[in-house]
């Protein structure tokens, strides 16, 4: 160490208030990680990830809600109208556009969560100016295929992942 | 400030008191000789009337945490066991969700007092600052109680507010699921909603003190708004003010009763007495009738993001208040333009409250969308123009002289 102190020089004790802050810093935001991500889903809640659902007592032009990770999911067995019907929209002005087919696995099959993609109301089924769902909170209307069509809503409604079991046993999630 | 009072503590044990902890200096400074601009009107009572209903709601809901149950299975049940079993259960949740209208009731009037009377004007910009920050604290508070009594409204009203979050860009979905503790509303979140319904109103509390304390530097405004410029303009606040304020409380205590003794469900919705069902929405989702206005931006934007962001924005606005009206003129009784304009806009809140309210479709979407617009207007172009343009009328010298300035500012 020099006797006269250089102004411009970082000194010995600035890299000590430095890696103590620095430590400090690092030491409180592990100690915050908990705290913060405890708020996050718990173990017991993710675990509830998929249901099986018996579909053959659907009729056709008719639905059935369940739930699936506390949400409804609206399982729809589609008439040939409403079939096309949905194909026939495909090509109208959309929102946010998609194919009829780009949403089924089974045309018959229509498999969407009965959740509004606005604030995330629950549609009612067969009600508004498009014959499939009208979500009664903020005014969005959807098509026969679950697409957005009129009202405050940006997307259509989300087809949840699923997979048919057998020829009636759907299983979600 | 005209304060020429300095306690004097009388005897031996005050004057031991004084030099370890000036409590009673403090009291005698601040609240008995306080000085206090004599002109004050009705008006200026709803800073106690409001100190009042916090303490209300905090005495009231720490009983009520005493006897409810923040689960699920039992939240519903534990309110109707309140309402019939618990000894005066009834009243003191009446008390506590009247209480809370009358809350917004006193509140509402306090900032449209603030706005008339240009309240928010320097020296007082802190002051606003910190009673915009307890009206926003008081908004969420009161959102997460009415999700506790767990019925149909309390649900849907939780899973509407929190979905709002949900449109933020790239951390919305992540930051819903960290809110709700769970992929939709259920135990997490009301759990999480009583821990901190009952932690808020005291972090309330602290920023009321904030509030008084940024009071007490420059001491109130009047309703001409001219500053205070001595002794002969202001009177201790007690008794004068201690009694005008107990005054006004308990002719607001009248309108308080008459909710809970004669009409305690009227500011309520009948779908919360149906317990929360995830699987269905009620047909007529509303919320509270304070927060109504805002609901009624929220919905009249064709696109969620831009009505979420508006809905906040028309708070956040508030904040930037003292700098977006920089007219040197405080008060509106001096301001015919700005006048005019601020009754204006205290119809199209009302107007908002009323279509927040309705269903959002045909004439009522138009007008709400016209309403959003002037609330906006009011603050970004009405202020900031008529701050440049509008010639004031004369105001008075002070406030113990009526005869009137020419030169149009007010003194300091």
């Amino acid at each position: 160490m020099s006797d006269t102190i250089d102004d411009d020089k970082p000194t010995r004790r600035d890299f000590l208030y430095i890696t103590t802050g620095a430590f400090g810093v690092v030491g409180a935001a592990s100690v915050a990680w908990p705290l913060i991500d405890q708020l996050n889903p718990d173990a017991s809640v993710k675990a509830v990830s998929s249901v099986e659902v018996d579909i053959s007592s659907i009729e056709p032009g008719s639905f059935l809600k369940v739930a699936w990770r506390g949400k409804p999911v609206y399982i729809r067995r589609r008439t040939e109208e409403e079939i096309s019907l949905a194909e026939l929209d495909d090509d109208a002005s959309l929102p946010d556009p998609q194919k009829d087919i780009d949403r089924v696995q089974k045309k018959e099959w229509l498999i969407v969560l009965g959740v509004c993609t606005h604030l995330g109301c629950i549609p009612i089924a067969n009600q508004g100016d498009y014959e499939g769902w009208f979500c009664p909170c903020h005014g969005s209307h959807y098509d026969i295929s679950g697409r957005i069509r009129k009202g405050p809503a940006p997307t259509n409604l989300e087809v949840p992942p699923y997979e048919f079991v057998t020829e009636t046993l759907l299983k979600i999630g | 400030m005209a304060n020429d009072y300095q306690y004097e503590p009388k005897n031996s044990l005050t004057k031991w008191l004084d030099s370890r902890l000036p409590l009673l200096r403090f009291t005698n400074e601040h609240v008995l000789q306080f000085p206090t601009p004599k002109n004050l009107n009705y008006f200026w009572t709803f800073g106690f009337i409001l100190t009042m209903c916090l303490v209300t709601q905090i005495v009231t809901g720490i009983i009520l945490a005493m006897h409810y149950t923040p689960s699920v299975d039992s939240a519903f049940d534990s309110i109707e066991h309140i309402m019939r079993n618990v000894n005066y259960g009834w009243l003191i949740r009446y008390i506590h969700s009247n209480g809370a209208s009358m809350f917004f009731l006193a509140v509402f009037i306090h900032m449209f007092r603030g706005l008339y009377y240009g309240s928010y004007k320097e020296p007082r910009e802190v002051l606003w600052i910190l009673g915009c920050i307890i009206y926003f604290l008081m908004i969420v508070t009161a959102f997460m109680g009415y999700v506790l009594p767990w019925g149909q409204m309390s649900f849907w009203a939780a899973t509407v507010i929190i979905n709002l979050v949900g449109t933020l860009p790239l951390i919305g979905e992540s930051l819903t699921q960290m809110l709700l503790g769970g992929f939709a509303v259920d135990n997490p979140t009301l759990n999480r909603f009583f821990s901190l319904h009952y932690l808020l109103p005291f972090i309330i509390f602290g920023v009321v003190l904030l509030h008084i304390w940024a009071l007490h530097v420059p001491g109130n405004s009047n309703p001409i708004g001219v500053s205070v410029q001595g002794k002969q303009d202001t009177v201790a606040f007690h008794p004068y003010y201690t009694v005008k304020d107990f005054f006004a409380y308990v002719v607001f205590l009248i309108l308080f009763c008459y909710f809970i003794f004669y009409n305690p469900n009227i500011l309520g919705h009948a779908d919360n007495y149906i317990e929360a069902d995830p699987m269905v929405t009620p047909a007529h989702i509303v919320p509270e009738w304070y927060l109504l206005p805002f609901y009624a931006i929220l919905r009249a934007v064709p696109d969620k993001l831009t009505g979420v962001l508006l809905m906040f924005g028309s708070i956040a606005v508030l904040f930037f208040l003292p700098w977006l009206d920089t007219a040197k003129t405080r008060s509106a009784r001096y301001r015919p333009l700005y006048k005019f304009f601020f009754i204006l806009f205290f119809i199209d809140c009302l107007m908002l409250g009323y279509l927040g309210g309705v269903v959002p479709e045909g004439i009522y979407l138009l007008l709400s969308r016209v309403c959003t617009i002037y609330y906006f207007a009011f603050f970004l172009i009405v202020m900031p123009v008529l701050s440049r343009y509008e010639v004031p009328k004369p105001i008075p010298i002070g406030i113990s002289n009526p005869n009137l300035t020419n030169d149009m500012v007010a003194t300091d």
